[in-house]
Order: structure tokens, then C-alpha cells, then sequence
């Protein structure tokens, strides 16, 4: 996949987000990303993914390589159309979970990445955006 | 109805008719379309094989047409030939064809039965029953073929469970379960429970998890394994995790997840050696004389 190019795959079964994994991964090696990096990157959209799938009622991720001239790297935006995050603040907080889970996903995915940007309405979806760059 | 019920059993006998004087005109015109036909795979195949699953299948048709029926390929009387094509396309499956080198068979003999047809001056609607016929049990072979495929997948998934969750036993009071792959739901579930039935069974006082193979430690993977060691906890053992890789070390950092009140050892070795340990054995070379 050049730069710039884009995929997006779906996120509505637990086999779609081992598959979105490891699409991940392989695009991680492409950019050339350091196999700690790589990790990060994976673990934090395995994060998101399954947020997506089970908060959000399934939704799709779009894959990019991207590169802004300096550094290369690679984004990953996740969309959902379910119910929407009433309170962003608090569901980033360590600990907060409202499904039984550890509730540390979207906060240590916020730590696993150099960007993280999350955009959620209550009623219409969530999208959030994270890029890990290569240093 | 009873005009269109008629005419049906007029169209079935002709069909029926029709297939058993010109049975073997009929068979060799078919073979020669699916030898040439481009999907035809002789390297999975041989023509003896083909002609003979041919002259079976036309000989069971021959049978079921002469039920009068048709149009329901569900009925009793279509039994023999439903059997035939399920049993064909399973083996095709196993025997690696693709599903349209598989839905050939039949679709295939639908140039040579048409044309036999106009030859003999059946009427249009006899014509195209019996396309439709065929485009049935063409799509009927669809199906067998998918299914068995589907059947050999979720085989798979149940030899996978089990391969994949192997309890082995280390030394007198130590077991071990080396994770390779995803931890899914599915899978952890079966993983504990072969874990904490082992620990009865053996009566292990120390359990080693590695994961070593696993790609991906996220928070719902670190949940898994915090319930699993609780659970050994709880049955009187003491769980190592080992085989967490710089990387693994790494992420588990960022993303908060807590393993202070666990064992963990970066490789398998090293457990090992923590577990004779913790019993009170050591390990030292033989002493040279």
C-alpha cells in the first residue's frame, strides 16, 4: 500500500477484529514502525476495535499510511453509529467502565499513541482517531 | 390446478421418456461437454471417475423424473438424487475443486439436454423445466459443496480449542500452559477450565502461564489472565506468568493494566526455575570426580 492510500474494514464480529489486528500489523512493518511501536499500535486498536464493536454496535475502521512531509506513519479512524459516549471526560478516566471490563482501554490507548482525538454524540456515534508516528 | 398438475406429469414422463431412449447419446454428449469445459480438472480427476458419477447421476434423474414431479426437488421421490449430489460435491470439496468447477457437473448438462429436447419436438414449457431443474440442483451442489466446507471449518475450530490449550505437567507440582494465538473469549474460557481441572487433577501448588505466543496483550487479554491466576488462586496454587516480551512489558505500562500482585518472569526458564524454587528444589550440575 503507497502512502496516503487508505482501507477500511469492518468491525462488527470478534473474527473482524483479530482480521483488522493483523491488517494493522502488516501496515505498522510497511511503515516501518519498530516492533515496540508496532505493539503499541496493535494493542491500542484492539482497544478500540472492540470498543466499537461492543459500546458502539459494530462500525468499520479506516486504515491509512500517512506522511506529513517529515515523518512517517500510520492512522486509524474508528466509527461507530450507536449510542454515543454521554461523557467523554469521564469515560477516559482509568477504571471507569460501564460494560465489566478493566475500564483502561480508551485511556491506555490514548497513552499508546502520539495522537488521539475522539469525537462522540450521544444518540449519533463515536469516531476516534488515533496515528502513531514514526520517530 | 388440475390443468397445470397435468401438464406437469406430461412434461415429467416426456423428460423421463426422453432420458431413457437417448440415455446414451445423452451421456456421451454430456461427457464430452465437461471434459472440454474450462474447468475441468484432470489433474483431480480421472475421465473413468467422471463418466462413471455421469451415468449415475443420469440414471437416478431418469428415476426421479419419472415421479411426475418436477418442480419440488424436495419430495421423497427426489431423495436418491439430492443424496448423490450432496455426497459429489462433499467429495469434490475434499478433493480441492472449486465451487464453480463443482456446480459444472450440472450446469454442463444443460446444453446437451436442451438441445436433445428440441430435437425430440418437446414443447417450449418442457424446455425450460427442465432448465429450471437443473438450475436447481446446480445451486443444490452450490449449497452441498458449502456446507461441507463449512462442516470441515467448524471441525477445525474444535481441533484448534483443544490443540491449542495443552496443560502439560513440568515436574512433581508444576504445571505449565503455553498460549499460542488469540485469546478469544471462546478459547480463554476453555483455557481456564482445562487449567484449573489439571491443578485438581495433578495437584499442582504452581501453574506457569506463558505467553509467549500470544501477539496481543490488551486490557479484556489482562483480564483473562488476572481471573485465571485468581481462580488458581483460589484452588490452593500459585500462577507464574512468563514469556512477556519487552514490547509486551511496554504496553501493558501505557495502558495502566496492573500486574503487581503476579508473578511474572520474562521467559519460561526463568518460571522454572522460580517454581523449584518456591517448593524448596534446586537444580546444580553433577559434581565431576
Amino acid at each position: 500500500m503507497p502512502a496516503n492510500e487508505s482501507k477500511e474494514l469492518p468491525l462488527r464480529t470478534d473474527d473482524d477484529i483479530v482480521r483488522m489486528r493483523q491488517a494493522v500489523r502488516s501496515i505498522a512493518i510497511e511503515t516501518g514502525l519498530s516492533l515496540v511501536d508496532q505493539t503499541k499500535l496493535v494493542t491500542a486498536a484492539s482497544e478500540l476495535g472492540r470498543n466499537t464493536r461492543i459500546y458502539g454496535g459494530g462500525g468499520s475502521v479506516k486504515i491509512e499510511k500517512v506522511d506529513n512531509g517529515i515523518r512517517r506513519g500510520v492512522r486509524l479512524t474508528f466509527e461507530d453509529h450507536g449510542t454515543g459516549i454521554p461523557n467523554v471526560e469521564l469515560a477516559l478516566k482509568d477504571g471507569y467502565t460501564t460494560g465489566g471490563g478493566l475500564g483502561l482501554g480508551l485511556g491506555g490507548s490514548k497513552r499508546l499513541c502520539n495522537e488521539f482525538e475522539i469525537d462522540s454524540r450521544p444518540g449519533e456515534g463515536t469516531r476516534v482517531m488515533i496515528a502513531r508516528w514514526k520517530p | 390446478m388440475k390443468a397445470s398438475a397435468t401438464t406437469e406429469a406430461q412434461e415429467s414422463l416426456r423428460l423421463s421418456d426422453i432420458l431413457a431412449r437417448h440415455e446414451t447419446e445423452l451421456l456421451s454428449q454430456w461427457i464430452d461437454e465437461q471434459m472440454s469445459a474450462s474447468t475441468l480438472r484432470r489433474d483431480l480427476m480421472k475421465e473413468s471417475e467422471l463418466r462413471e458419477q455421469s451415468e449415475q447421476f443420469l440414471s437416478l434423474l431418469r428415476q426421479a423424473t419419472r415421479s411426475e414431479n418436477l418442480k419440488d426437488t424436495t419430495r421423497p421421490e427426489w431423495e436418491g438424487v439430492r443424496e448423490f449430489l450432496i455426497d459429489l460435491s462433499g467429495s469434490r470439496a475434499a478433493q480441492g475443486f472449486t465451487p464453480s468447477e463443482t456446480a459444472t457437473f450440472i450446469f454442463s448438462l444443460r446444453a446437451p439436454l436442451t438441445e436433445l429436447l428440441q430435437r425430440a419436438d418437446a414443447p417450449p414449457a418442457s424446455v425450460r423445466a427442465a432448465t429450471v431443474l437443473l438450475d436447481k440442483l446446480g445451486l443444490f451442489t452450490f449449497e452441498g459443496y458449502q456446507k461441507s466446507r463449512e462442516a470441515v471449518i467448524s471441525r477445525q475450530q474444535q481441533e484448534m480449542l483443544e490443540l491449542s490449550t495443552p496443560v502439560v505437567r513440568l515436574f512433581e507440582g508444576i504445571v505449565a500452559l503455553p498460549l499460542i494465538g488469540t485469546l478469544d473469549s471462546a478459547r480463554t474460557q476453555v483455557v481456564m477450565e482445562n487449567l484449573l481441572e489439571r491443578i485438581v487433577e495433578t495437584g499442582a501448588e504452581i501453574a506457569i502461564i506463558d505467553i509467549t505466543g500470544v501477539p496481543t496483550v490488551d486490557t479484556l487479554v489482562a483480564q483473562h489472565l488476572l481471573k485465571a491466576v485468581a481462580a488458581a488462586r483460589l484452588m490452593g496454587a500459585d500462577c507464574i506468568i512468563s514469556g512477556i516480551r519487552p514490547q509486551i512489558a511496554q504496553t501493558i505500562i501505557h495502558l495502566g493494566v496492573d500486574l503487581q500482585n503476579v508473578t511474572t518472569k520474562a521467559n519460561l526458564a526463568d518460571a522454572l526455575r522460580l517454581a523449584l524454587q518456591k517448593l524448596g528444589l534446586t537444580v546444580g550440575r553433577k559434581s565431576e570426580k
